[in-house]
């Protein structure tokens, strides 16, 4: 009762402020003149008795603090002193805006850095319980983590006592008949329990029931929610609809949420069935499908691992055939989603923490330079009663008005950036990251934000308090007094500027090394002339070409028909375009080698005979196909020269034969060219061993078009699509692109450039920064020492010592950074060495150049405030002192 | 100047509170009436004397209002309200207890 009565009283003393403040001057004016009566009636002169009243009262606007201290909220004396501090700040608008910017600089690139970490790293997946679910996989001799057979899914799926569910997927395309004539629908095909793994319910309609993944179910399809949209008009009534996907009938069950998301797949528009009834999942040899478990309560990833690994040893043992060196792996489902990203994420966020380090740094010594300059005002202060806490505090605030204006302009920043380099992400990769949607200023990022403004306060607050020379008055009264402080300040800046030319020594470092993996990755040797190539995918539909004559002929024309379009030299056929991935692969044994039974790995591709002369790929050895080589022709081989070397090294591979493991007699095929390695996989992948089958003797429904052309490859691309649906209106055709263009954006490469320009700009902000603070230390010195260097010039110092005298320590502290920063660097590099490429990280070109390149800048910083110094005029100097 | 010793802590309040029992005064005339009445031996800091009335008229223990004085100047007078006599007896009671306690341990020591 008591307490809310003192705080009502402290309101209305509040509100009434203005008349409080005037009531207690009044009431100390009379206190003091009734003093001062006091003295003179004791016989003392008017003036001297005003005196000692006022003497003996002290000092006024102290008296008047601590009064106003007893009755004001604590957030009265905050606020005063916050509008004292903006006031401080607006009236020296440059530096001002000068440490805001730095500070906005430094918060806005780690928050937005950070927003992509917490999307990417942080969020957990948007399953039930995700920390559960698993990803699983075979693996083989020379892929780590491969695809699951059908028929090995069934077993392991038996065998196994860790998992609640282990189900399996695989992504497909169907060809949708839509108002916009065929498309192509991503798709993905799921065991029937996919969806209750992941715990996800469908808004509209059912799931799949358990039964319906078994062979002879009605075939269903569930929608996802943008198809359900796009294609169905947002009905209810679809459940229960038909819908023909690649013109077979399929009932739709159910519409999934509009947030639901599977990054492995990117975006897929229809979920169907799958029932193992495809020819790959009948044959145990035939990878094909992705695994996606949960871990029962208690069991760990180690344990799941394990017991899969033991399930394919026995399956290794019982079907030796098909399952020797087929392992197994599991690993958490969201390793396998993020995995890649992880490394290049943490760089940037390691880049962007040292670019907002260095920033707080400058804003520091721009503070510290700064209290140094207001030393006088700060022992006037003193002298007129603000006491030593009051003056902490003031410092403090000042530090905390810069950070929030910093700190805010920075988020706002940050949430435009964030925006920004999103839609730098090429599209094909960012619908494989739909966990980016939820990217943006939520409520963990402005927690990290206030987290790094809060740490930067203290900073900014402490360091000029620890150095203050707040209370020596006298000293700081006394004109032209320039003691121990000035040398303590020098220390001090000196060493913050060491420490920003290491930081950006690192990040240049970094930077450069980046940018020459990325050079790297670009000039790898492709095997082929990948400028002037245009690509498209075409999916037929197989209900229509069901035998290989009408799939060769339909392709046969289709060639012709591009080939005849203006500009295109040359036209080529594959089933996997060049840079993609290794992978689709065939086990091969040699006719007359030993052979034990082991899985000899190499890529297959099936490709048209104009294929190699369109790509420019060299031929080494013998020939390439003729359009003639079709079924009905003995079955031939181009392979690879990394094939050559591995299998028939020192002998001329050519009239060779291979088949499958049990070279039964039509997979015997006769090897006829030798061609120069085509990068197949990734640009930092290494080269597989690759086998080329002429495309008519096994005729696929889903290939590549390739083409030469001898004008603008891109100008080709709306006519030819166009040109092939006039064949036949039923094919569907996705991603055109040309070869330039698809390597570009290809993952390797999208992620080497943007971590080496991201990091690269982080570099040039840092020896901005760093350069620029340099400069203020070296100018800071020489005005510190303009008396003693006219001294000097005074009694007979030529210019060239004044340099000397000025450079040296300059260099001195380049120097030291530079050093420093180098086995910083090297160390950095070391840690980063997964982002690297065809480059070592103590890379002695890139380091020199990196030392150079700051050396050069930080002595020309130096050298102006060093002329400054050797133009002065001893005369004016010794005069002014 | 001879140095004063220090009033001790905590009974400002009570010898402000003490003062104004008989009548209202103004702020100078209470570190007047202090000084005198311990002949000359206290003198409250005026440092000390207004924050001391603030927190006083805070906590509802005195109110004050603007008088004119015997020579006709405008001076703010504060006095005792009911909240503050209770106060002061408690002080009162409790300051006795305390200077009682501490003479048994002087006797006794």
């Amino acid at each position: 009762m008591d307490s809310l009565m003192q705080l009502l009283r402290k309101l209305w003393i509040f509100v009434r402020r203005e008349k409080f403040e005037s009531e207690l001057n009044e009431e100390m004016a009379f206190h003091r003149e009734q003093a001062a009566n006091e003295f003179q009636a004791a016989g003392m002169a008017a003036e001297a008795a005003q005196n000692a009243a006022r003497r003996r009262f002290g000092n006024d606007t102290h008296l008047q603090e601590r009064s106003h201290d007893v009755v004001a909220f604590g957030f009265e004396t905050a606020l005063q002193d916050f509008r004292f501090a903006i006031r401080q700040l607006r009236k020296n608008p440059g530096f001002a805006t000068t440490a805001i910017l730095i500070f906005t600089l430094g918060i806005c690139t780690s928050v937005s850095i950070f927003g992509f970490v917490d999307a990417a790293l942080i969020k957990p997946l948007p399953y039930q319980n995700p920390s559960r679910l698993v990803g699983v996989y075979e693996s083989a001799a020379r892929i780590s983590r491969s695809n699951l057979s059908y028929l090995d899914f069934l077993d392991w799926k038996k065998r196994n006592r860790v998992f609640t569910s282990l189900d399996v997927w695989n992504g497909t395309g169907y060809l949708l008949k839509t108002s916009d004539g065929v498309q192509p629908a991503r798709s993905v095909r799921v065991s029937a329990g996919f969806f209750r793994t992941l715990g996800v319910n469908p808004v509209l309609g059912r799931d799949f029931d358990p039964e319906e993944d078994l062979p002879g179910a009605p075939r269903t399809a569930i929608l996802s929610y943008a198809a359900w949209q796009k294609w169905f008009g947002a009905r209810e009534d679809v459940v229960g609809q038909t819908v023909a996907l690649s013109n077979v009938s399929y009932v739709i069950v159910g519409v999934l949420p509009r947030e639901f998301q599977f990054a492995p797949r990117g975006s897929a528009d229809f979920w169907t069935v799958l029932d193992g009834s495809n020819s790959c999942e009948k044959r145990r040899s035939c990878h094909n499908l992705f695994g996606l478990a949960r871990l029962k309560d208690g069991v760990s990833v180690e344990m799941a691992s394990a017991e899969m690994k033991s399930i394919a040893k026995q399956l290794e043992a019982e079907y030796p055939g098909s399952n020797r060196d087929q392992g197994a792996a599991v690993m958490p489902l969201s390793e396998s989603i993020v995995g890649d990203v992880r490394p290049i994420l943490l760089v940037l966020l390691g880049g962007a923490g040292l670019l907002l380090l260095i920033a707080c740094v400058n804003v520091t010594s721009l503070l510290l330079a700064r209290s140094e300059g207001r030393k006088r005002e700060i022992a006037v202060r003193g002298a007129l009663g603000a006491s030593f806490v009051r003056l902490v505090r003031q410092f403090a605030t000042e530090g905390l008005a810069l950070v929030v204006a910093g700190g805010a302009l920075g988020v706002i920043a940050a949430g435009w950036l964030m925006r920004l380099l999103t839609k730098l992400i090429p599209a094909q990769m960012l619908a494989g990251m739909p966990y980016l949607n939820g990217l943006g200023l939520n409520l963990r990022v402005l927690a990290f934000a206030c987290g790094l403004a809060i740490l930067a306060a203290a900073l900014f607050g402490i360091a000029p308090i620890l150095r203050a020379p707040i209370l020596d008055v006298r000293d700081g009264l006394a004109e032209g007094s320039r003691g121990s402080t000035g040398r303590m300040w020098r220390r001090f800046g000196a060493n913050l500027v060491v420490v920003e030319l290491a930081i950006a020594v690192v990040l240049l470092a970094g930077a450069g090394l980046l940018g020459k993996s990325f050079y790297r990755l670009m000039h790898v040797e492709l095997g082929f002339q990948p400028d002037h190539l245009a690509t498209l995918g075409v999916a037929v539909p197989d209900t229509m070409y069901k035998s290989d004559e009408q799939r060769v002929a339909l392709v046969r024309r289709v060639v012709s028909r591009v080939a005849s379009l203006p500009g295109v030299k040359a036209v080529g056929l594959t089933t996997l375009l060049p840079v993609s991935y290794n992978g689709n692969t065939d086990w091969i044994r040699i006719v007359g080698k030993p052979f034990h039974g082991e899985h000899n790995e190499v890529n297959e591709r099936d490709v048209s005979s104009d294929y190699f002369t369109t790509l420019q790929a060299k031929l080494v050895h013998g020939r390439f196909f003729t359009d003639a080589e079709d079924a009905s022709k003995p079955r031939v081989a181009v392979i690879n020269e990394t094939l050559a070397k591995q299998y028939f090294p020192e002998e001329d591979p050519i009239g060779k034969k291979f088949g499958d493991g049990d070279l039964t007699p039509n997979s015997l095929r006769e090897i006829i060219g030798v061609v120069e390695d085509i990068r197949e996989g990734p640009l930092d992948s290494k080269i597989w061993p690759a086998e080329y089958l002429p495309f008519n003797q096994s005729p696929d429904t889903f290939f590549a078009v390739v083409l030469r052309t001898s004008q603008a490859e891109q100008s080709v691309l709306p006519t030819l699509s166009l040109a092939i649906r006039s064949i036949d209106p039923s094919i569907g055709i996705d991603s055109e692109d040309t070869m330039c263009g698809k390597i570009d954006d290809s993952q390797t490469a999208y992620l080497h450039r943007s971590s080496a320009w991201l990091v690269g700009g982080f570099a040039a902000l840092a020896l901005l920064l760093g350069v620029v603070g340099l400069y203020g230390v070296i100018s800071y010195a020489v005005s510190q020492r303009t008396r003693e260097i006219g001294m000097r010039m005074a009694l007979g110092a030529p210019p060239r010592c004044v340099y000397q005298l000025i450079l040296k320590e300059a260099g001195w502290l380049i120097a030291v950074g530079i050093a420093s920063g180098l086995i910083c660097a090297v160390i950095a590099a070391t840690l980063m060495h997964k982002l690297l490429f065809g480059v070592e990280s103590w890379d002695a070109p890139t380091l020199c150049g990196v030392a150079s390149v700051l050396g050069l800048c930080a002595l020309c910083a130096a050298f102006v405030p060093a002329r400054r110094a050797a133009s002065l005029d001893p005369v004016e100097v010794l005069r002014a002192e | 100047m001879p140095t004063k010793p220090d009033l001790m802590p905590g009974t400002l309040d009570m010898l402000i509170l003490k003062m104004l029992t008989r009548s209202p005064q103004h702020g100078y005339g209470i570190a007047l009436s202090i000084k005198r009445l311990s002949e000359d031996f206290l003198t409250v800091e005026e440092g000390s004397l207004y924050p001391a009335l603030q927190r006083l008229l805070l906590q509802g223990w005195v109110k004050a209002e603007w008088k004119k004085t015997e020579t006709n100047r405008r001076a703010r007078f504060y006095s005792l309200t009911s909240a503050g006599r209770k106060q002061l007896g408690l002080e009162l009671s409790q300051f006795e207890e305390m200077i009682a306690a501490i003479g048994r341990v002087l006797e006794g020591a």
